[in-house]
């Protein structure tokens, strides 16, 4: 895997005039893992966002490596796996449709059938690959936005709630993934749930 | 060539999707076959000049191509699928994809409203077919150009319908009086020679309205 690291140098954002956070800093490189904690509309899911290059800041930066050498955010989003409760996929497609357009549209390295069968059995999902989104069921659509965050092996990988509408097997499946992230690239969680936030081994707390 | 590939997967992806739920196809299709039942109803077979003629053609492709144009980025707020394409694509990847198949949209649009209006109005005589089809090709492309910027700027507004509207028109104004007064001219036997100042402005509207979206799109992308 690719060596990897997200600089975030003084963040703030805001929104009509109301400041969502102030002034944020930190580091963080492959092997390390970093839990954006907060009470409801502390900004944890903004800042996601913002570090996964979906939005931007109203002052401060990001910077991004790969290998030593700053690459920008566009490029950088090929490396960046995403979970959150604000993403969703194309209903009139089926689960494997999702993954194979999506795959075709990142097109920096078109995705196998045999990873595509990866990432869905990993997410017990491959029985369901060719039924239409709009029969999954909340637990079943979370699970899809994990094989798709990981289809494409990411180095840096961002949950935004990560157990979010996940039974017991679920948490454990989430675990898993947490676990091996941890050991070779980059993890972000931004939760509430105390025990999400253990997994990570720095917190930011967002007042 | 990657910014390619991902283009033109943004624009089958498009083009997938639209032939599952035909949500604009249908939009489209019944505006265009009501607009001529009603135009055929009330002019029956009343010889109207050039101008009245090619204006009715154009209010009928471009009320059609409003009805279903903006459809391409407010479908994506509306399902919460910008964020994932937002994941996978860069904007102007974004961009020229869903152009390109605003585009291809218009063009059916155009056919179809040609076909339907020659068969409904035997008075509707092309004299300077070329110069017909080029008129078409270009007024299309324009349409499809300024109606997918303005599109992807009203997605995220409130009330989406009406500001398209409002925001439309000043913008296709231009074209619009141009493609009639052209059309016109092709009905009329028009040459090459007397429509180039208005083959002029349509390539030229078309490259600033493409060019300047193009820059603007990353902004308006974005949160």
């Amino acid at each position: 895997m690719n060596q990897v690291s997200i600089t975030v140098s003084g963040i703030t954002k805001s929104f009509n005039h109301r400041n969502i956070f102030r002034n944020i800093s930190f580091l963080l490189s492959s092997s390390s893992s970093l839990a954006i904690t907060g009470k409801n509309g502390a900004g944890k899911s903004t800042l996601s966002k913002i570090m996964a290059g979906l939005m931007s800041t109203t002052q401060g930066s990001v910077a991004y490596t790969l290998n030593n050498k700053t690459i920008d955010i566009e490029a950088f989003k090929h490396y960046i796996g995403f979970v959150s409760p604000y993403l969703n996929f194309y209903d009139e497609f089926t689960a494997l449709e999702n993954l194979q357009i999506l795959s075709r549209i990142r097109a920096t390295a078109r995705e196998s059938e045999s990873r595509m069968k990866e990432v869905l059995s990993l997410a017990g999902l491959w029985e369901r690959r060719d039924d239409f989104i709009d029969t999954f069921s909340s637990g079943m659509k979370q699970r899809l936005k994990y094989a798709f965050a990981l289809l494409h092996n990411p180095e840096v990988l961002i949950l935004d709630e990560p157990t979010s509408n996940m039974d017991d097997e679920g948490i454990e499946f989430v675990e898993h993934i947490v676990k091996l992230q941890k050991r070779q690239g980059v993890l972000i969680i931004a939760t509430n749930k105390k025990n999400e936030a253990g997994l990570c081994d720095q917190e930011i707390h967002l007042e | 060539m990657n910014s390619l590939l991902c283009i033109w997967a943004v624009a089958v992806k498009d083009v997938r999707s639209e032939l599952r739920v035909r949500y604009a196809l249908n939009a489209l299709l019944m505006f265009v076959v009501t607009s001529i039942a009603v135009l055929v109803i009330a002019l029956g077979d009343s010889g109207l000049n050039p101008e009245i003629m090619s204006a009715l053609f154009w209010i009928v492709i471009l009320f059609s191509a409003m009805s279903g144009l903006s459809r391409i980025f407010v479908s994506e707020e509306e399902r919460g699928t910008t964020l994932v394409l937002q994941l996978v694509a860069s904007p102007s990847a974004v961009y020229f994809g869903k152009l390109i198949f605003n585009c291809g949209l218009t063009l059916v649009l155009s056919s179809a409203v040609s076909l339907l209006y020659v068969i409904a109005f035997p008075a509707f005589i092309i004299r300077s077919g070329a110069v017909f089809l080029c008129t078409v090709f270009l007024g299309s492309l324009g349409f499809a150009s300024a109606s997918t910027m303005i599109a992807a700027i009203i997605a995220k507004a409130q009330a989406k319908n009406t500001l398209y509207t409002v925001l439309a028109f000043p913008v296709i104004a231009p074209l619009l009086i141009t493609v009639i007064h052209t059309t016109a001219l092709s009905i009329q036997g028009g040459t090459w020679g007397e429509t180039v100042p208005q083959f002029q402005i349509m390539i030229g509207y078309l490259c600033v309205v493409v060019g300047f979206s193009s820059i603007m799109f990353d902004f308006v992308w974005k949160d």
